[in-house]
């Protein structure tokens, strides 16, 4: 009796070690090689940290064959969110970054505050690349006082809107993308079309996602018409409560909320990837690189019902990112050259293909691959020529040092607002207290 | 099993000679510094990443200290703003909260389930174990498996509540509602383990004091409140100051059940202290006010289980 107790109880102590151990091992997670981990072979290993999609994998393989002595390790954080304190924390480090790194355009000022932690690309001849982007993309990659050329441009979010055809064929309206951009010449229009396909559908089906993918829409959209600012001037001035674009993105995004039409979801969330493929929204902004995302999450069973219109309210811009080679890398060179290689026309090419990230360069702009493309999964709807002519007229917005953190405090209210626990009449100041806060003067 | 190699005592009475007094000075510092020296090393490694990171933080917390550029000696202002900061006193009302509705059923519960497998019955060491193998999930593990078991849209939560003709509950959108579900998780993985501590605390209660009470007349229900509890006292002092610590330092649950968002939720309703200590550190990089929250922190779970030893004391005595 005592002994197989004993033995029981060994057994049972066996069982939990090893469980744990499984635990343990299953959870140590692999953070990839730190950058410079080529040493005493030839081989470089050049690390690239970069975010959401970017298209890159092909280019990978391709620079690989090209280049025998490089080795390319991506390392993708799927949300912006995310990726942004990461590499904050790297570059004030001054260790753990890659050796290229992806600045998007929200985070870019933050990172152009600090030129010293960034290599000039323009020691590594990329002075002669001017040309292959659109000048204020370009312009967008110099640091504050032009002295130092940051980073090389990747993508433009131009906008247009994703709609599903065969929800808004149930729904009795059109589903051709020309007569869906015919719907909704202002946001107005396009609220009015959401009441109506929700009277028509109902039950699990919203007919748009996260309220906070409209507000950012708008408010991009708002500040290219006006001062080009949103929450921070160009001194980095806090002016959300006295800029009209933020209020104006405010005040339609809360109409959709109490028309009903918002699902509610948190873009890029578990439930968002959710109700994507269950059907539960109908419409989704589309930056160009949103593409990329609904194809990832919508899943092969979708294919086909999603289609690209226009925007209300008449284009707009959202995202794009650019390259850069921290100076903590310890092959700046190779490094540069690899940022040469993905932002070059045929780069951005290859990313469009990819991921359908919207080119920054003329020539890969004007290119047949691009102009001519029409993606299968979105009904063949030819995404060149949608996003194409409203990248080069671009104005960019201003976003300040502080963007990510004020934005995120501001989509938490709409969303609050969505969900119906934060009334729209209070919502407004309450946001800007918690926007101040996140800015770090509230 | 340990070999003594203490010189005998006798050496020390006859020593006259020079050398022989040199020894039994050098026998006699072994006897008193030696322990000290034995378990140095846990207080050794205790000051270089206890002690030391304690007291640094309380000096970046006297700074204004972001992450790029210097820093200030700014005293007691980050604590100042600290007490009229809304969010902070939301976090706190937060974690309270989440930990009353978790520990108090699962100090009972574990306690309940310890008065069970202290029984007579087949297999005990299955049983015991049993109640332990959810700690051996990993924390993300859980989190995740019960955030979706929570979801708004297809969560099984709500499929079952539907039967019962209740509406969809968004789960994060309530405070009550975003309490319930993170307390579930807690709940999930450390009755299990407060249950055994328990255990380990009836087994040493002497059989005799119930045998007595059973001879008493004491029904069962009378023995639990009159013999174990009572003597179980110093057990339930421990395990609820360990549950304070852990519970008022909840940070992982929460998080995942917000998507990873630091902020708790769209109006901060399950955002607990460490994650408001974290968003300020490490996403507003505001590191100086991050270790203000940080050590409000240190301070609250101080007073609290000083507070909980002297309740708990009191009421466990007052029952002898």
């Amino acid at each position: 009796m005592r002994v197989t107790r004993h033995r029981g109880r060994v057994t049972a102590l066996a069982m939990v070690l090893s469980a744990a151990l499984a635990a343990a091992t299953a959870c140590s997670g692999d953070d990839g090689t730190p950058s410079g981990s080529g040493g005493s072979s030839d081989k470089i290993t050049l690390t690239v940290d970069d975010f959401g999609t970017f298209g890159y994998q092909e280019l990978y393989k391709q620079y690989e064959a090209q280049h025998p002595n490089i080795k390319i390790n991506e390392r993708n954080v799927p949300k912006l969110d995310d990726y942004t304190p990461r590499l904050q924390q790297w570059i004030a480090a001054g260790a753990g970054a890659g050796d290229v790194v992806a600045i998007e355009e929200g985070i870019m000022v933050k990172f152009k505050a600090q030129p010293d932690r960034f290599v000039d690309l323009r020691k590594y001849g990329a002075s002669a690349l001017r040309n292959d982007f659109v000048p204020w993309k370009w312009q967008g990659g110099m640091s504050p006082d032009g002295s130092k050329l940051i980073g090389l441009g990747t993508d433009v979010g131009s906008m247009a809107l994703c709609y599903r055809r065969d929800l808004f064929k149930k729904a009795g309206l059109p589903s051709d993308r020309d007569a869906v951009t015919k719907l909704w010449p202002t946001w107005d229009d396009f609220i009015n079309t959401g009441k109506n396909f929700t009277s028509k559908i109902g039950g699990g089906t919203k007919f748009i996602d996260s309220p906070e993918t409209y507000y950012n829409t708008i408010l991009m959209q708002e500040a290219g018409k006006g001062t080009n600012q949103t929450y921070f001037d160009q001194s980095n001035k806090f002016v959300m409560d006295s800029n009209p674009a933020v209020k104006a993105a405010w005040d339609e995004t809360v109409k959709m909320s109490q028309a009903g039409l918002a699902n509610g979801v948190q873009f890029l969330s578990d439930p968002w990837s959710q109700a994507l493929k269950k059907n539960a929204f109908a419409t989704a902004p589309c930056p160009a690189w949103m593409l990329g995302l609904i194809k990832q999450f919508g899943g092969a069973g979708q294919s086909g019902e999603w289609d690209v219109a226009g925007v209300p309210g008449g284009g707009g811009s959202w995202g794009g990112s650019w390259l850069a080679v921290p100076t903590q890398s310890k092959h700046p060179k190779e490094a540069a050259d690899l940022v040469k290689f993905l932002t070059s026309p045929q780069g951005q090419i290859g990313a469009f293909k990819a991921a359908n990230n919207l080119p920054s360069s003329p020539q890969a702009l004007n290119d047949p691959a691009v102009k001519a493309f029409a993606n299968p999964y979105f009904n063949n709807a030819p995404v060149g020529q949608i996003y194409g002519p409203a990248a080069t007229s671009l104005k960019p917005v201003y976003l300040g040092a502080d963007n990510q953190e004020v934005r995120q405090a501001v989509e938490a209210d709409i969303r609050a607002i969505a969900q119906g626990k934060l009334s729209p009449a209070s919502g407004w100041d309450r946001a800007v207290s918690d926007a101040k806060k996140a800015a770090g003067t509230g | 099993m340990a070999v003594d190699l203490r010189p005998a005592p006798a050496g020390v009475r006859a020593a006259p000679s020079g050398r022989g007094r040199i020894r039994a000075r050098l026998s006699q510092l072994d006897l008193t510094l030696s322990p000290y020296l034995y378990i140095s090393p846990f207080y050794l490694l205790f000051v270089v990443f206890g002690l030391f990171p304690l007291g640094y933080t309380f000096w970046v917390s006297l700074n204004h200290w972001e992450i790029i550029g210097g820093h200030q000696y700014i005293g007691l202002r980050n604590y100042r703003a600290l007490l009229a900061d809304d969010q902070f006193w939301n976090a706190v009302g937060n974690t309270f909260g989440m930990f009353v509705i978790a520990t108090v059923p699962q100090l009972l519960l574990a306690l309940m389930l310890a008065g069970a497998l202290n029984r007579r019955m087949r297999a005990p060491t299955l049983f015991r174990m049993g109640v332990l193998l959810p700690l051996v999930t990993s924390v993300a593990a859980v989190a995740i498996v019960f955030t979706q078991l929570y979801g708004r849209d297809y969560g099984m939560a709500n499929w079952v509540l539907h039967f019962f003709g209740v509406h969809k509950i968004d789960w994060q959108a309530n405070k009550w509602s975003s309490w319930l579900a993170v307390a579930t998780m807690v709940d999930w993985r450390w009755t299990g383990y407060n249950a055994l501590i328990f255990l380990a605390g009836m087994q040493a209660i002497p059989q005799s004091l119930y045998e007595a009470a059973a001879i008493d007349g004491a029904s069962r229900t009378r023995q639990f409140w009159r013999i174990t509890v009572p003597l179980l006292r110093p057990t339930i002092v421990f395990v609820s100051i360990v549950s304070t610590i852990g519970g008022l330092q909840l940070f992982t649950e929460p998080l995942l059940f917000n998507n990873g968002y630091m902020n708790g939720g769209s109006l901060r309703q399950s955002q607990t202290v460490a994650m408001y200590m974290f968003e300020n550190a490490f996403q507003r990089f505001q590191y100086g006010y991050g270790s203000a929250v940080a050590w409000m922190l240190f301070l609250l779970i101080l007073v609290f289980s000083l507070l909980n030893f002297l309740i708990i004391r009191r009421l466990a005595g007052g029952r002898t």
